[in-house]
């Protein structure tokens, strides 16, 4: 049982019904002790005896819960009580949290088993996990290339069968660039769907927490549990979606609105060819397609890393060494505060750092943080014009295929631009799921179906619908049954 | 009599209220009452800024702020927004201090003081919500403490900040306006202001139209005052002998009496305030209404209804409202006695006893009061022994029935009076001469040998009249 395997949530259910969840996990833990990829910072020790807790019933209400002893992979920017969460810092090592996130709780609620906290991009800063402390992740498709980020490690490890179902979180495309690179299915739900406390912020009026799955089916399972309102996010937004009722294969009479500046120059030739055909084949199965025009596209890049980046240099202001993680000493408070910034955070997040102190600035805040947020308004009434046609958009998550490890690194502008088609989403708060859509040169291409505000029914039953008519979701990587 | 300000003062003052009143903090539900606890015992991942967590609006905390600037006579803005005022420092656990930039929760108000010549206006600017940092305890002074600690509890309490136009002429304006605040948010009942930290000040001070100084650390109203006066000659020596007044934030250090220079405008934080992404607006305009409903009734209220409905003076008025506490006594006090009778009993007698010794109002029950001004309506002790008993109590406890018997101060009847008045006249012949041959000050003796005899429990008034009629025989 210990060879790593695709297992949707319903599989590793009749597993435990078969044998216990006890089994199941250990066989997940044995995958992740061989894997080569580097999904995972930190194991949850507690997860055997966790599963043990299930299958004896002792967490009553847990075994009768939709994940009633399902483990699961938990980006490591999410607090988890009593396991260490680092955000891929050093500047956060050691610390463990005295609490759980609210998405933590709703899971142990419906009787989950944490298997450990993975791998991403230093505080969620990065498009290739590459910028982690604990070491890139792998892509399980080719070695050689990244997972995507910054959820690398989450999307990495449901891809190599080392966990069913995983959490990202999704500020920038943080969830659907992962779960693009490494042919799963990832979410990044309307801003406000899942409650954040919990969520170690990077720049909190973009970022959601988001599910990643081998299928459409457990991306549902798994809102249904996480998902709604919650009194300590203030951000966080009364409103039932009922994702399980979205799972219906018809998308008849389904418009789409397909933007051309998503399909701008520099693309990958083919992704662009299998993103069409999948909008083809939505058009075979009943739906009809549009051109839709978005004009303000090309100003999201610069708006979102302004106000990312803005939001950053604020929200990290309190890793000082004082309270929990890594220290420095130093002679006073502001010089041992100082030397643990410097040696606590990497090159990426300080780089974001300091570029937000600047926009912010006086004399420079008009220029920069307010004409983002103008800016960030217009690329919203994109938005809002162009699903006042059609139901939903549809474009390639990613412009191009994962790519080679080391490749962008060195050059963060070139990396920052393949953020081109995430973005706007999360300007504009829209949700939107990324799903698989093809194999260029043994690489997944990641298909982008973005919806309405709180209109997650519509692009999870265009997502299902696909995913029943197609055999994208079918294609593994090398040594993963 | 106009005041005509001769230096060109100019002050202004901002003033930090805890809302300690409230159950919970700021935004979050630790509680408030930490005062008597063990550090970092009132604290949660929220107020310790734990990666994570988020902060939820205290509505009570907001209602508190709205009665603030209603009472204060500010508009009330429509909805609420918070920034984020960015700046690293050991007790502000997020790196930054939630608080209000450009969208205060209250503008535009005035307070009416007592100033020089006169009722004076000052204007309020706004006042603000926010949350407080932890604090900074040493080991003894912070030169010879061994090192810093941090004390969470405080932190994310709420706090209001209320500015001022620089209104105030004089650091007795200052001082007054202080006072006036001070009454008017025991009168709104969202700060326990007697307990440390309640409130806390800053005070911006300029001359002739020159740069104004900011002076922060002051902790008392008494200690502005002495700041002020410190700042205001400093600034008057400095232009005297030819130097120019910079624009700087100034440290007062109230054990010296002095101010001392933190840093100049160009040393000045760049605090790069932003909108709080985790806090959603709050309409608070549908509320306001309902907040109006709930304020009490005001200083300047209270004392207009008193002189009408008690018909007192309007200096009895200010006196008995110029403590919330001080006007529910009176009004306890007045329901069970004349009121007319007990206005000066509250608001000359035990007022002054009680300045005197510095006690506040609960050391003087009113059931003391009534019984006592009870003594006195029924003849019973003379004002003299009631002056005597309430300042027995004052002193040394007891219940004014019993300070009344061991002191034997029941006044005396008419006949023992009368027997001293005829013993007296019978001794004092030559005064009784020099009396009807036209001295008038022979009465006077006269009248005290009666006190004497009658150890003063005899009414002076009534001595008086006696010896009088029986002189006249």
């Amino acid at each position: 049982m210990s060879k790593a395997k695709w297992m949707g949530i319903s599989k590793v259910r009749e597993n435990i019904a078969a044998s216990s969840s006890e089994e199941v996990t250990a066989s997940y833990l044995d995958t992740i002790s061989k894997s080569k990829i580097n999904g995972y910072v930190t194991i949850n020790e507690g997860a055997i005896a966790r599963a043990q807790d299930i299958d004896n019933g002792k967490e009553g209400k847990g075994h009768d819960g939709v994940l009633a002893g399902v483990p699961i992979a938990i980006k490591d920017n999410i607090s988890t009580k009593g396991i260490q969460t680092t955000c891929s810092s050093k500047i956060l090592q050691g610390y463990v949290p005295p609490y759980n996130a609210h998405v933590i709780e709703r899971l142990l609620d419906a009787g989950a088993v944490i298997l450990g906290k993975t791998n991403m991009d230093e505080f969620a800063m990065g498009t290739s996990t590459e910028s982690s402390h604990y070491g890139t992740t792998l892509n399980p498709w080719d070695h050689e290339r990244v997972p995507g980020g910054s959820s690398g490690g989450s999307a990495a490890v449901v891809a190599a069968g080392e966990a069913p179902i995983s959490l990202g979180s999704d500020t920038g495309g943080s969830v659907r660039c992962p779960a693009a690179f490494c042919g799963v299915v990832g979410l990044k739900p309307t801003y406000g769907g899942i409650s954040r406390y919990g969520l170690i912020s990077y720049a909190n009026s973009l970022e959601q927490i988001g599910p990643i799955a081998t299928n459409v089916s457990d991306i549902a399972t798994i809102m249904d549990v996480i998902g709604g309102h919650d009194l300590r996010d203030s951000t966080s937004i009364r409103q039932e979606i009922a994702y399980q009722d979205s799972l219906v294969d018809d998308v008849s009479g389904l418009k789409i609105g397909v933007p051309d500046e998503y399909f701008a120059e520099g693309i990958d030739e083919g992704v662009e060819k299998s993103v069409w055909a999948a909008i083809q084949k939505f058009e075979d199965m009943g739906a009809t397609w549009e051109k839709v025009s978005m004009p303000h596209t090309k100003y999201a890049l610069p708006a979102y890393y302004v106000t990312a980046m803005s939001e950053a240099s604020s929200n990290l202001a309190r890793f000082d060494g004082t309270r929990y993680g890594h220290v420095e000493q130093g002679e006073n408070w502001h010089v041992m505060a100082s030397r643990t910034r410097a040696k606590g955070f990497g090159e990426e997040v300080k780089r974001r750092i300091l570029l937000g102190t600047y926009a912010l600035s006086a004399g420079y805040h008009d220029k920069y943080y307010l004409k983002a947020l103008k800016v960030r308004t217009l690329v919203k009434q994109d938005f809002d014009k162009a699903l006042s046609n059609v139901d939903v958009l549809m474009a390639p998550t990613m412009p191009a295929p994962a790519f080679k490890i080391g490749e962008k690194i060195e050059d963060p502008l070139a990396l920052y631009l393949t953020d081109v088609n995430t973005v706007p989403i999360n300007l504009a708060g829209v949700p939107s799921i990324s799903m698989p859509c093809g194999l260029v040169d043994g690489l997944p291409v990641g298909l982008q179906i973005i919806g309405k505000h709180f209109d997650e029914s519509t692009i999870m039953r265009a997502a299902y619908s696909f995913e029943q008519n197609t055999d994208h979701l079918t294609k593994r990587p090398a040594g993963v049954e | 009599m106009v005041y005509h300000n001769p230096d060109g003062v100019m002050i202004g003052l901002e003033i930090h209220v805890q809302l300690n009143k409230l159950n919970t903090k700021m935004f979050c539900g630790c509680s408030t009452k930490y005062h008597d606890d063990e550090p970092n015992t009132h604290v949660c991942p929220v107020c310790l800024g734990l990666p994570g967590s988020l902060p939820v609006i205290n509505e009570r905390a907001v209602e508190s702020a709205m009665k603030i600037g209603l009472a204060l006579n500010c508009d009330i803005v429509p909805q609420t927004q918070f920034h984020r005022k960015n700046y690293f420092y050991p007790d502000l656990p997020k790196g930054f201090q939630t608080t209000q930039y450009d969208f205060p929760i209250a503008s535009e108000g005035k307070v009416v003081i007592e100033g020089e010549d006169g009722e004076h206006v000052i204007g309020i600017t706004r006042a603000h919500m926010e949350e407080d940092p932890g604090r900074l305890v040493h080991i003894g002074s912070i030169d010879k403490s061994k090192g810093t600690m941090i004390d969470y509890n405080r932190s994310g309490m709420a706090l209001i900040e209320i500015v001022s136009e620089p209104d105030m002429r004089s650091p007795k304006e200052a001082r007054r306006f202080l006072d006036k605040l001070r009454n008017i948010i025991d009168y709104l009942d969202v700060c326990d202001t007697t307990l440390e930290g309640a409130m806390r000040f800053d005070a911006n001070v300029s001359i002739g139209g020159g740069s104004r100084a900011e002076v922060k650390n002051i902790s008392s109203h008494k200690g502005a005052e002495r700041a002020l006066l410190f700042e205001i000659v400093r600034q008057k020596n400095l232009l005297r002998r030819g130097g120019t007044v910079v624009q700087e934030t100034r440290h007062f250090d109230e054990a010296r009496g002095v101010t001392i220079s933190l840093r100049t405008k160009e040393q000045e934080h760049d605090y790069r305030y932003f909108p709080e992404p985790d806090l959603v607006p709050m309409r608070v305009a549908d509320r306001t209404a309902k907040v109006v409903e709930t304020l009490p009734e005001l200083p300047d209220a209270k004392r207009e209804r008193f002189t009408k409905e008690y018909g007192m003076a309007d200096m009895h008025a200010k006196a008995l409202t110029s403590e919330i506490r001080i006007a529910d006594y009176y009004e306890e006090v007045a329901a069970k006695v004349d009121a007319k009778i007990c206005t000066p009993w509250v608001a000359d007698v035990l007022k002054g006893e009680l300045n005197y010794r510095d006690l506040t109002i609960e050391s003087y029950t009113v059931d003391d009061m009534v019984e006592i001004i009870g003594m006195v309506t029924q003849d019973k002790i003379t004002e003299k022994s009631a002056v005597e008993v309430i300042r027995t109590i004052l002193d040394s406890g007891g219940s004014a029935g019993d300070i009344v018997k061991e002191k034997g101060l029941i006044k005396v009847e008419d006949d023992v009076v009368s027997t001293a008045v005829a013993e007296v006249i019978r001794e004092n012949e030559a005064a009784v001469v020099d009396y009807r041959g036209g001295k008038e000050q022979s009465l006077n003796f006269l009248v005290g040998q009666v006190m004497k005899k009658t150890r003063g429990r005899a009414d002076a008034r009534e001595a008086r009249e006696m010896v009088l009629e029986s002189l006249n025989k």
